[in-house]
């Protein structure tokens, strides 16, 4: 391409759209449904009922230690599909670009698309990309919308939770949202800290297969971190949840950063994490299994469903005192005092 | 992590908290003005295991909830200034002024960096010539001497287009104030740590001397806390008012000469505004004449507006320990830390705040 | 208010008297590394020693023992516990 930035040519509809789309697009992303450049992508019949969901992402910097935007965009949507016990089936892909991106850039941002794709075995199927005028976007925002497939015995749901039922985490907690953090400018620092970003949905496939029925919430705990999932999943179950503090996975390296800029881990996004609420009496046979698994190696067992007032998180301390873990309210933020 | 973990430990902190059950025999109403104290107390889950006997009183230990409202008001107006790029310390994001907050008027268009150090606010600086860049100064003695290092670091690097806008504040002028009122009946003082480090041990010496009270400089970390307020029930119960100091690790009797030195060299005490507590003698630090070029509002010509406080809010109370959040009619009503009324609720380490996140009672 | 936390120092630049020079100590702390600035620490640390670090500034350099001395005091306290209550205390 002769000029190496977006133009709102790209965008168009004309000649520069045509050659963006084949040049980037469906060299890394090819697969038979997407190659037709159909409208729209119609799926065959499926045995079972339909999940769908979509998010989009619009994270800053693009590229970061673990990962990019367009991985993160996959995994994403993978996993809210995952979440609800569904086999991912395809993706749709929207794309806003900001005039001037670099085309190099977007180009990296594809390839990691199609390769988060690809090992994932879920497909692109459909596609959309506009340009906005300079200074109107932030380089590039993505969306992606899953379908997946959810067998007639499957239900898995928030509101499932029973009193008794174990609270699994399915590794280290806060390495995504830490690492995001720290590459700002004014708070960065030196250090191995990467994005968890990972797809979860063979890993839930897994524990679904051996454990149909044990298995009652599954749940990503992204913005907002685990604090904030166990809560909405209380609400929704109108139950309590107690969590020990000591059994909470923490990178040493993300510890470090978190006592640095006065932030809690619990708080912090996960990418590549999911949060499952299973029978308490199969809770050890379903840990052992997850440790199996590549996604589910740190695995543990956090805390407890317990009746209660509903919607309460509360945490064990180390001093043997207890306290309430509120959702935050908002972004959560470095602090000094 | 050394020097950490080993406070942390389970076998040290088991018997600490099997010995604070057993510690208090007269009653302790004891007051800490530290929020990060503040937040240790709450994180640990502290307040669940207090026995009976012994209460602890969040005093005025936040900086940024002590921040007037007049104040918060001049730092919106600085921010919303064409040319100025204000960097801030998180904490100072969502404190409402009289009118909003720096949160709200980033939405508007404001260039507001969140910077951990003020020396990244000296980097943005550099990096953005055509902004005049404001660090918002909100802190106590902890914090001071890094804003004067900074000033002097851009001095010596000719960065012009830096400047600071002095809000901070000493401690135990203010504190000595406080004790003067007959309302609050503290008989203890969980003393700062960090605060600790910079003026010394030495410097709550006075706080015996006229009040009798009983002072224990503590760290932070659970046996820290456990042991700071075990001595201090046995103080009390001995009757034998001192300064203890638990954190030799990190503070002298003496404290930091050197940091008390460059806060010297570049600030000099001013009346301030405290908010809740009116205008405070010699309690605040204003940039000397010899660094003007560095002081925001000679830079800028900025005038502090005189703002009252928000209707109803009982942030003075609190501060002063005379009132807790619950006891507040806005508390978690028309005050949330969605919706906060006054910095007590917006700082992270606010007392009510802390109450709401922490210490909501069924 | 005063989040302050003890860091490595694994270099050391400038000297305590030179303000013409930057002071700065290269930190650490379970792998993430910062750069402080060490131009109102009390006392100038060496490479090895802990550095309690405030605002991206060493605000005090620890003593070894000043540090023994704290986690000896604390120690002290926790063992003078009648051995019915220790065991109790037990999970």
């Amino acid at each position: 391409m002769p000029d190496n930035t977006i133009l709102l040519d790209h965008g168009s509809g004309g000649i520069a759209s045509q050659e963006l789309i084949s040049k980037i697009f469906l060299k890394h992303l090819d697969n038979p449904v997407l190659r037709t450049l159909e409208d729209s992508a119609v799926i065959e019949r499926q045995d079972g009922r339909l999940a769908f969901t979509t998010d989009s992402y619009v994270v800053d910097p693009i590229f970061f230690p673990g990962g990019d935007i367009g991985k993160l965009a996959v995994h994403g949507t993978i996993n809210d599909l995952a979440m609800r016990g569904a086999k991912p089936l395809c993706l749709s892909l929207g794309i806003i670009l900001e005039e001037g991106m670099n085309i190099d850039d977007l180009e990296k941002i594809v390839i990691s698309i199609g390769q988060a794709s690809k090992e994932s075995g879920v497909p692109i199927v459909t596609g959309d990309t506009k340009v906005v005028p300079k200074g109107k976007g932030d380089k590039i925002f993505i969306n992606t919308s899953g379908i997946g497939v959810v067998p007639d015995h499957i239900s898995i749901s928030s509101k499932n939770g029973q009193p008794g039922d174990a609270v699994i985490l399915s590794g280290s907690m806060g390495d995504h949202g830490i690492t995001i953090m720290t590459r700002r400018a004014g708070i960065s620092m030196d250090g191995n800290l990467r994005s968890d970003t990972m797809s979860l949905h063979k890993m839930v496939s897994c524990l679904l297969a051996e454990f149909p029925e044990a298995v009652h919430t599954l749940r990503d705990p992204t913005r907002g971190g685990v604090a904030t999932s166990l809560n909405e999943i209380a609400a929704s179950s109108k139950l309590s949840i107690i969590i020990e503090e000591e059994r909470l996975p923490i990178h040493p390296e993300v510890r470090a950063a978190c006592e640095i800029l006065g932030l809690e881990a619990l708080f912090l996004a996960n990418e590549g994490k999911c949060l499952a609420i299973v029978d308490g009496k199969k809770a050890d046979d379903i840990l052992k299994l997850m440790r199996t698994t590549a996604e589910g190696q740190q695995a543990v067992i956090i805390g407890r469903l317990v009746d209660g007032k509903p919607g309460r998180v509360l945490i064990n301390t180390p001093v043997g005192g207890s306290r309430v873990v509120a959702p935050l309210h908002g972004e959560p933020l470095p602090r000094i005092c | 992590m050394k020097h950490l973990d080993e406070y942390r430990d389970k076998a040290l902190v088991k018997p600490l908290v099997a010995e604070l059950a057993r510690s208090v025999s007269k009653p302790v109403r004891l007051m800490e003005v530290c929020g990060t104290h503040t937040m240790a107390i709450f994180r640990n889950g502290v307040r669940s295991i207090l026995p009976e006997g012994m209460e602890i009183v969040s005093g005025p230990g936040c900086p940024v909830c002590v921040t007037s409202a007049s104040h918060m008001d001049a730092f919106i107006a600085m921010a919303e200034m064409a040319g100025v790029r204000v960097t801030i310390f998180g904490d100072l994001f969502r404190v409402p002024g009289s009118n909003g907050s720096l949160a709200q008027a980033s939405s508007r268009g404001a260039k507001i960096d969140i910077v951990y150090s003020p020396m990244d606010a000296l980097d943005i600086a550099r990096n953005n010539p055509e902004d005049m860049v404001v660090f918002l100064g909100v802190g106590f003695e902890t914090t001071t001497p890094a804003i004067g290092a900074t000033i002097l670091v851009a001095q010596r690097e000719h960065i012009d287009n830096f400047c600071v806008f002095s809000t901070h504040k000493v401690i135990p002028g203010p504190l000595e104030l406080l004790m003067q009122d007959p309302d609050l009946k503290i008989n203890a003082l969980l003393c700062p740590g960090h605060v600790s480090a910079i003026i010394g041990a030495g410097a709550y010496q006075p706080f015996v001397d006229k009040f009798g009270l009983s002072c224990v400089v503590a760290g932070f970390e659970p046996a820290d806390l456990l042991n700071g307020l075990i001595l201090l029930a046995r103080q009390v119960s001995e009757n034998n008012p001192r300064v203890e100091n638990l954190y030799p690790r990190v503070v002298s009797w003496e404290g930091n000469g050197r940091a008390i030195s460059m806060v010297d060299e570049i600030f000099e005490p001013v009346d301030m505004e405290w908010r809740g507590l009116g205008v405070l003698p010699l309690s605040g630090l204003a940039i000397k004449e010899k660094y003007a070029h560095f002081d925001a509002q000679k830079r800028l010509d900025i005038t502090i507006p005189e703002s009252g406080e928000a209707k109803g809010c009982l942030c003075g109370q609190i501060l002063k320990g005379i009132t807790i959040p619950p006891q507040c009619p806005l508390f978690d009503k028309r005050c949330t830390p969605a919706n906060p009324i006054g910095p007590c609720m917006v700082s992270s380490e606010g007392t009510c705040a802390a109450y709401h996140k922490y210490g909501r009672d069924d | 208010m005063c989040l302050a936390i003890p860091m490595k120092v694994e270099k050391v630049e400038g000297n305590p008297d030179d303000f013409t020079q930057n002071q700065i100590a290269t930190v650490n702390m379970n792998g993430i590394g910062k750069q402080v600035r060490l131009d109102v620490v009390d006392r100038w640390p060496e490479v090895g020693d802990y550095v309690i670090v405030h605002a991206g500034f060493a605000i005090h350099s620890l003593v070894e023992e000043e540090a023994k001395k704290n986690i000896e005091l604390i120690r002290e306290l926790a063992s003078h516990m009648p051995e019915e209550m220790l065991i109790a205390g037990d999970d």
